[in-house]
């Protein structure tokens, strides 16, 4: 017995050739795209760049003995999440690329030495603190061993992290409606104005004239916009004839306007002042 | 000298009788002052008899008083009138009170008497002018004042009647406000009697904090056991605030510019009267000066009396307006006062003797000077007079007698006071002896020289101005003055005359119980080698000024290529030009410097640091850029901050 | 070789994705640079799950991309709504909140 688990802890202990293979390949691949991410000018070639580094990590995922990760990495951040981000980058626009001019003085070499600062301390910190870590590895019973990695993972979420599980429910329902409030424009917000502005808007002489436009007046026989309103003597008023019937019929109302107008040879019983009708 | 300070200190005994009223004498003419001031013009008519009448009601009740102590003891003459507590204020009484001696007495009766004939006087000098009731309101005051500086029994009352009397004297001189001169002299006056003012009060301030009194009992009975260092120190500012009002060196310049008051009246005052106020306080404190620990302070008193002494004399040589030689003149008697009382024991007696002398006939003379100027279009400049003696008889002959009385001819006043202090400052014994005593000496020669320059001059010669115009066109027409300025010219003639002899005899033994004994030491010429060399030396000097001015013809304009000891002299020995580059101008400096340091240095740090908290809270607040990437630049150095320190207690 | 590695790699990309918060400009890639962080760690926590021998790690990791998924939303909304009103995704043209 505890031959075996010996022999398991060894083989645990040691990480396998084909596993070194992939990391050397994988991890690099993860930089490389991170870097990418970081230098690319435009930023769909940012967010390709940073698809291949989660892809990478998913797979590294899935070496490292975590199969449902590796997936979920690979179907939800790879495959929702940065389709999303790609989605808004179009929405947004991809003349927003950054500038290559740095405006904020000392912003790129700070950011740099402390990078470097930041990565030295770490690196050195974790080479430190565990350069003869012996790994104890997956292959226990609550772990990858018995019923295997998804089950065992969907076990302890629903037993021992019920509550944060719960929780995240929350969380992204609250994210959800976030995102409905932010993304939700009020229409009259940037589009038409009430009644009570306009009508102000009329009597500070942002229109050409505060009332409408002049209708047929109570004397027109019909109620078409061709026919002009008249005015309490009888004169065509000049406002209520339509620019567009004018430029486009002009002839052919000639005739009618002569008889609105009352300038018809003949009696005529609707003129209100029939001695003016020479004017 | 511990008897002399128990027989000034200790044998105070309350007033009783006549004395309970002795503050009549200070409210008397105090009344007349107020009553007049705030009257107004309707007193105008009958406000100079007001005047003369309080001044005069006061004069007799001194005579009353003055009778009623003789009639005393000698040891219950000193006696206090409590009036009233005045500045009770935890450990420090000022009590309101009056000091009755005979020291006090005898200024009560010179004050009164003096003022009483200036007032008389000055109806007929001042008739023609409109503001003559306020003028003697400020008489009044300045009366009353000086009687409060004599009668107050604590230095604090007699630094309250010692600036009344700078007010009332700025007043005087400053009368005709309307010319600059008189402003001028005024303020002058006015500033340098406050030097001498702060040196009395941080006095006081000593006697307070050492005595933890400023009454004249207390002061007198604790100052023997005081330390050397104490009384030097107050002795010596009391002397500086005796310079400051008796025109002593270095404060001498104002008294000769105070005679832009009208003509002689204020003259009158400061000459004989106000500025008898120094030696007034330097023998109140006789008891300080008088302790072997003050020797020092006496000699600092005779130097400066000395100096000043020389000083009056030299400068009255050479000047030509009449009223400024006898203001030098005085200037040196008052010398020959502080070099007496700077004696000690051996001259107190002798130098309010010639105070009291002095007071006679240099005020004869003053009223004999205003006199010649009332009826000569008020010409002051000596050059411009002569042979007058004819044309003004009674002036003459009391303005002689006054002149003769102060040369120091046999019998006559001057010749018992001064030669008496000539004496004992010989008598003071070895090289200070005969320092002082000579200088006196040939002080007197000098006295006699000017005077009798002064007297040629306005009296004898030809008439020079009879050919002259005054200032304002006018001929001269010389006149005798009338009977209110005449009368009191003959008394004081008469004062002149008789004084010397009749006070030498009684005043000493008068005065002793404020004062102390008289004690007559012998120097090493006998008294009379001494009255014998004064006099010839007084003649020499006399006889000098015959032969210089008395032959040939004076010219009427003042000679201008002259040696360099008269041009010295006309310049008042550079006195004012010393205090100018002594005082003046470091204090103009200093004040430009300290308006420097005050722009630059406190404004500048105050400023300075308000402009480098705003300079510099305006550069920090440049931190918040609103750039979220330089916080978060920020916030990555913090982490990294937070790591280091983290691994640095987990692996060291 | 041993699972240091992991961490290793791990620290590296997380100090990556800190430098390109800083420097890059455009909010969406600065976004990217944050899950770039998140991703890191979520290494560093699959490997300190094999290390430990327990899921508890992976666990942690799976919570991680739930946060980061909700994140992701809200944020992005947030990008969306300051371009809307501002027609920029620079951050460095919000910076009215300053001295």
């Amino acid at each position: 017995m505890s031959a075996t688990m010996l022999l398991a802890q060894e083989a645990a202990n040691h990480v396998s050739t084909g596993e070194a293979v992939s990391f050397w390949v994988l991890g690099p691949l993860a930089l490389a795209g991170a870097l990418g991410m970081i230098f690319a000018k435009n930023a769909v070639h940012s967010a390709l760049f940073l698809v291949l580094t989660m892809l990478s990590l998913g797979v590294i995922y899935l070496v490292q003995q975590a199969p449902f990760l590796g997936f979920v990495q690979i179907i939800v951040y790879t495959g929702a999440i940065m389709m999303l981000f790609l989605f808004v980058l179009m929405l947004v626009g991809r003349d927003s690329s950054d500038s290559v001019v740095e405006v904020l003085r000392g912003q790129r070499l700070w950011a740099t030495v402390l990078g470097v600062g930041l990565a030295v301390l770490v690196v050195a910190a974790v080479a430190r603190a565990l350069n003869d870590v012996r790994p104890v590895g997956l292959a226990g019973e609550t772990a990858n061993g018995g019923k295997g990695n998804v089950a065992n993972i969907g076990r302890a979420l629903f037993s021992d992290y019920v509550f944060p599980f719960e929780l995240t429910s929350a969380l992204l329902i609250t994210a959800a409606v976030g995102a409905m409030v932010l993304g939700y424009v009020e229409r009259h917000l940037r589009g038409r104005k009430t009644q009570k502005e306009l009508v102000e808007a009329r009597f500070r002489g942002e229109h050409d004239r505060p009332s409408p436009l002049p209708g047929p007046g109570v004397f027109a026989t019909s109620n078409s916009v061709a026919t002009p309103a008249l005015l309490p003597d009888g004169s065509v008023a000049e406002e209520s004839l339509s620019r567009l019937i004018d430029a486009t019929a002009s002839a052919k109302l000639d005739e009618e306007r002569k008889a609105v107008a009352g300038t018809l040879p003949g009696p005529d019983a609707r003129a209100l002042v029939p001695g003016k009708e020479e004017s | 000298m511990t008897g002399t300070i128990n027989l000034a200190a200790a044998e105070v005994q309350q007033a009783s009788g006549v004395a309970n009223a002795a503050w009549l004498l200070l409210v008397l003419p105090a009344f007349g002052a107020v009553v007049l001031l705030l009257g107004g013009r309707r007193t105008d008519k009958w406000g100079h008899l007001l005047g003369i009448a309080t001044v005069v009601a006061a004069f007799v009740y001194g005579l009353i008083l003055f009778f009623s102590t003789t009639s005393l003891d000698a040891a219950a003459r000193t006696r206090d009138l409590h009036l009233f507590d005045w500045i009770p204020v935890n450990s420090l009484n000022v009590e309101f009170g009056l000091r009755l001696d005979p020291l006090s007495l005898t200024f009560v009766l010179l004050i009164t008497g003096v003022g009483s004939l200036i007032h008389i006087y000055s109806v007929g000098y001042m008739s023609d002018d409109r503001d003559r009731r306020r003028f003697f309101a400020y008489l009044n005051l300045f009366v009353a004042a000086m009687l409060l500086l004599v009668l107050g029994n604590g230095f604090v009352t007699l630094y309250f009647g010692w600036e009344g009397v700078g007010l009332a004297s700025y007043l005087l001189i400053g009368w005709y406000q309307g010319k600059d001169f008189a402003a001028t002299a005024a303020k002058k006056a006015f500033l340098m009697n406050r030097v001498g003012d702060v040196g009395l009060a941080l006095a006081i301030f000593l006697m307070f904090k050492n005595m933890g009194s400023t009454q004249y009992d207390v002061v007198f009975a604790q100052i023997g056991h005081q330390s050397t260092g104490v009384i030097v120190s107050i002795g010596i500012l009391l002397l500086l605030g005796a310079c400051g009002k008796s025109g002593q060196f270095p404060l001498q310049a104002w008294l000769p510019d105070a005679m832009a008051g009208p003509t002689p009246v204020s003259a009158l005052i400061h000459a004989a009267t106000m500025v008898t106020a120094g030696v007034y306080l330097i023998a109140r404190s006789s008891p300080l000066y008088s302790l072997a620990q003050a020797a020092d302070a006496r000699l600092v008193v005779m130097i400066i009396g000395a100096i000043t002494l020389v000083l009056g004399c030299v400068i009255g040589c050479a000047y030509d307006d009449f009223k400024k030689v006898l203001a030098y003149s005085t200037v040196s008697q008052i010398g020959y006062m502080i070099v007496a009382v700077g004696l000690g024991p051996a001259g107190y007696a002798l130098g309010i003797l010639h105070l009291l002398t002095h007071g006679f006939f240099k005020a004869g003379l003053f009223l004999g000077a205003g006199s010649v100027m009332h009826g000569m279009n008020d010409e002051g400049d000596i050059r411009r007079l002569g042979g007058l003696a004819k044309k003004m008889p009674i002036t003459f002959v009391t303005w002689t007698l006054g002149y003769l009385a102060l040369i120091g001819f046999p019998f006559l006043s001057g010749y018992f006071s001064k030669d008496a202090i000539i004496e004992a400052a010989l008598a003071e014994g070895g090289t200070r002896g005969w320092v002082f005593g000579g200088i006196a000496l040939l002080g007197a020669g000098l006295t006699a020289f000017y005077m009798t320059r002064l007297l040629i001059l306005v009296f004898l010669g030809k008439p020079r101005w009879e050919n002259l115009k005054s200032a304002d066109g006018r001929a001269y027409h010389p006149h005798e003055s009338g009977p209110t300025m005449t009368v009191p010219m003959i008394i004081l003639a008469i004062g002149s005359v008789a004084a010397g002899g009749i006070l030498s005899g009684m005043l000493p033994e008068w005065l002793e119980p404020a004062v102390g004994k008289l004690q007559e030491e012998h120097g090493p010429l006998s008294a009379t080698v001494v009255s014998i060399l004064t006099v010839v030396i007084s003649a020499i000097g006399a006889g000098i000024a015959f032969a210089l001015f008395g032959r040939g013809e004076q010219p009427v304009a003042r000679p201008e290529r002259v040696s360099f000891p008269v041009r010295a002299a006309r310049a008042d020995l550079y006195g004012n030009h010393l205090n100018e580059a002594l005082f003046a101008r470091p204090g103009v400096w200093l004040t430009r410097f300290l308006v420097f340091v005050d722009n630059r240095g406190v404004d500048g740090l105050v400023n300075g640091i308000a402009a480098g908290l705003g300079g510099s809270s305006g550069r920090l607040r440049r931190l918040q850029t609103g750039f979220v990437r330089s916080y978060a630049l920020s916030m990555l150095g913090g982490s990294i901050l937070v790591i280091a320190a983290l691994l640095m207690v987990r692996f060291a | 070789m041993t699972p240091t590695y992991y961490l290793l790699l791990s620290a590296l990309l997380f100090t990556i994705g800190a430098v390109g918060v800083l420097v890059r400009r455009n909010a969406i890639v600065v976004f990217m640079c944050v899950e770039l962080m998140l991703n890191a760690v979520n290494l560093s926590l699959v490997t300190f799950a094999r290390i430990n021998g327990s899921l508890n790690g992976q666990i942690m990791a799976f919570f991680v991309m739930v946060v980061a998924a909700a994140e992701v939303v809200v944020g992005l909304a947030i990008i969306m709504s300051i371009f809307r009103t501002r027609r920029t995704a620079s951050v460095d043209d919000s910076n009215l909140l300053k001295y």
